[in-house]
């Protein structure tokens, strides 16, 4: 359990950055930073984040930082670990250096999850953060693997015949967790107190540890900047996205639901779902009504409270 | 004191790279290189080495994890080639123009489709352009040697440039060689370990990997040739070094008979050993023929070529990879563009040999060195490219 007064004043992701109003990407990265157990180093894939944080000769980053491709974060993880190794074998080093990765949705649900994948089998020493904000949005709004059914991108768009995109969101944690990993969750920056202790947890599991964070996107999601709070906590009362974690085998829903609000509370203040709304296209809000219960009811069973 | 023992191509640059004690390998297995990542294992599994080696799940990690090492400051090594080569090609511009020492060795190979294992260049002339020094040895002593003078130049804190150590495919890779090599300790005092001035540390926050937009990017890229410059000023420094070492020499250039040669074959790698026997029997009968060969491709030694070819009246390039579309194969276009900008005009003439393992023999190589003479007499280039050795 963390209090807000006993979390550093320091500020490790500077402002100054040219992240948009609203993003919930810098919150993130400023929880991440304000749980770090010792000397980091800190991994980033291309993407909003990447982009907006590091415009030459300007870094809004006060820890080790690195970006060097859209689908290598993992990989890339993996060579630091390697030479801390080393360096600790050939007595060079002898503290602990901890290694976060913190990479899009798109860098981790499709194109980087071989590399994910890998480095996990591998069991590198690292943590791994995706955050989620489930499309492309460096590129401008386009479908990612994370994007959920129903949802208007500019690749997945809402039209006349295909109200969005098809397919569900895939199951990266379920994925993750298939690796025989130690720790896995989701989590959201509007439950502060449950997201940094879960860093915290994976920093301190020895081994891989993969946390995915709902990041809502104001311009990707149409909604007010004001609302990125707002919509992260409507996520989880409407049961869209459960919180909950994995360790060493034993899942835990870490935010009860008892009473959801129905999903169309989350749905209906973002413009990526205006679509479903219209009458001919209740069949598919429907579905993903469905997909939500569905979803909610895994997670259940998994935490052994169905 | 040095020793000689017998081996192959791979396992001549897994033994390098171990006197060497880097401190990480990632590698992914592919024909004709997997050796080099066998054996290495081996070290590792025998407690040999202290090196940290990640078996990665594919080329693209493989590079990816060594830049991340050498990021941290390791002394790091791969192999790859061909299709491999093709995969990490994305990364082999991020690993330069993050100024990231890493050597590589890499056992030429064809490149798909037709899928083909055997050797031809076009693997690293496909990668050209993507800012790592380039050798290409003849003979498993030379990818012996040039593995260790791979760290010393690639680490060089006025280079800091990745280093691709190019042999040709099982023609190198799997012959077995009886080598000289050196002490550990001679090795450890040549190389000692890497000095780092910019590294991921904790002790002193550094972003790396920043976005560049039209107001620095072409600066970053403009030093980055800067430092090929460099390295080219530094390579000479490093073989010198070495051959006090070693008592080997090697220099930009490997020149044999061209001091009143009338017609000249350059060419790259192993052939190279083969155009010097046929120009020796060429020269038993009274013909005046000579042979150069490039150690160094990347960055093109453009100024020794010149002077190496100085006297020559005609000259043949072979290239073991083609440039689709283009003029000429790589290597010609290089020495076309050499001469070419001296305004030195003699008829050049570009045969495309090899590709996908298929042998050049002394005969072929006879008539190349004989069309050449006759191009010399002639002073005019009959043919601009010809294909030496395919059913046509
Ligand atoms: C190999 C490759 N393909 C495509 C791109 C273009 N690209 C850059 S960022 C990006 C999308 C990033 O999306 P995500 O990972 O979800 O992060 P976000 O920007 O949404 O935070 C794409 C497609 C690239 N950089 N590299």
């Amino acid at each position: 359990m963390y209090a807000l007064k006993d979390l550093p004043k320091e500020e490790l992701f500077t402002s100054g950055h040219r992240l948009c109003a609203g993003c919930a990407h810098p919150i993130s990265v400023r929880m991440v930073t304000k749980v770090l157990r010792g000397p980091t180093v800190i991994v980033s894939t291309t993407g909003c984040l990447e982009v907006s944080s590091s415009i030459y000769p300007h870094t809004a980053w006060k820890v080790p930082w690195v970006h060097i491709a859209f689908e290598n974060g993992a990989a890339v993880a993996s060579g630091i670990e390697a030479a801390f190794k080393a360096f600790k074998r050939k007595g060079i080093i002898d503290k602990n250096v901890d290694i976060i990765a913190i990479c899009g949705d798109g860098g981790t649900y499709d194109i980087g999850i071989q590399a994910i994948s890998g480095a996990l089998e591998r069991k590198h020493d690292f943590v791994y953060i995706c955050h989620d904000n489930e499309a492309y949005m460096n590129t401008g709004i386009q479908r990612s693997g994370a994007t959920p059914k129903g949802a208007a991108t500019t690749t997945s768009p809402a039209g006349k015949k295909i109200p969005g995109k098809p397919e569900w969101k895939k199951d990266f944690i379920g994925i993750c967790i298939a690796h025989g990993i130690e720790y896995a969750a989701t989590a959201t920056p509007a439950y502060w107190g449950d997201y940094l202790m879960k860093i915290r947890k994976a920093i301190e599991v020895d081994g891989p540890a993969v946390i995915n964070v709902l990041t809502p996107c104001p311009l990707g999601w149409r909604y007010e900047p004001k609302d990125t709070i707002k919509i992260s906590r409507l996520a989880v009362l409407t049961r869209y996205f459960p919180l909950y974690e994995y360790e060493r085998g034993r899942y835990k829903l870490t935010i009860k639901v008892p009473k959801p609000l129905p999903v169309e509370e989350f749905l209906k203040i973002q413009g990526r779902f205006r679509h479903l709304f219209n009458p001919e296209f209740k069949k598919e809000l429907d579905e993903v009504k469905y997909y939500v219960e569905e979803n909610w009811n895994r997670i259940l069973k998994l935490c052994g409270e169905a | 004191m040095s020793k000689v023992i017998g081996l192959s191509g791979n396992e001549a640059a897994a033994y390098a790279a171990k006197q060497s004690k880097v401190d990480v390998v990632a590698a992914y297995p592919i024909t004709p290189q997997t050796i080099i990542v066998e054996r290495f294992s081996e070290y590792v599994a025998n407690g040999e080495v202290e090196t940290e080696f990640i078996c990665v799940e594919s080329e693209h990690s493989a590079m990816s994890a060594c830049i991340g090492a050498s990021l941290a400051g390791a002394r790091v090594f791969t192999a790859t080639c061909s299709q491999g080569l093709a995969l990490m090609h994305e990364m082999l511009y991020i690993a330069s123009g993050l100024r990231l020492p890493i050597v590589m060795a890499v056992a030429n190979r064809a490149l798909s489709a037709p899928i083909n294992i055997h050797c031809d260049h076009s693997d690293m002339m496909g990668s050209r352009d993507c800012g790592w020094i380039q050798v290409f040895c003849e003979n498993v002593q030379e990818v012996y040697d040039w593995i260790i003078q791979a760290f010393k130049l690639s680490e060089d804190l006025n280079v800091l440039l990745p280093m691709a150590v190019n042999f040709d495919g099982f023609t190198i890779s799997h012959a077995m060689e009886d080598i000289k090599v050196l002490e550990d300790e001679e090795v450890e005092a040549f190389l000692s370990t890497r000095k780092v001035k910019y590294k991921l540390d904790p002790n002193e926050p550094m972003t790396f990997g920043a976005l560049m937009l039209p107001d620095y990017y072409f600066e970053a890229k403009r030093q980055q040739e800067e430092a090929m410059k460099k390295a080219y000023e530094k390579y000479i420094d490093v073989v010198k070094e070495y051959e006090k070492l070693s008592g080997r020499a090697y220099n930009y250039l490997h020149e044999f008979m061209l001091e009143d040669a009338e017609a000249a074959i350059i060419c790259l790698g192993s052939t190279t050993g083969l155009v010097r026997q046929v120009a020796k029997k060429l020269r038993g009968e009274g013909k005046k023929v000579g042979v150069l060969k490039p150690w160094l491709f990347r960055p093109f030694p453009s100024k020794e070529v010149l002077k190496a070819l100085e006297n020559i009246k005609s000259l043949a390039v072979l290239d073991r990879a083609i440039s689709f579309g283009a003029p000429f194969g790589p290597l010609c276009s290089d020495i076309m563009a050499t001469f070419f900008s001296e305004g030195k005009i003699i008829p050049i003439f570009n045969v495309i040999y090899g590709l996908g393992g298929r042998e050049i023999t002394p005969k072929e190589i006879e008539e190349i060195f004989n069309l050449a003479l006759k191009t010399a007499k002639r002073g005019k280039v009959e043919e601009k490219v010809k294909f030496i050795g395919v059913r046509e």
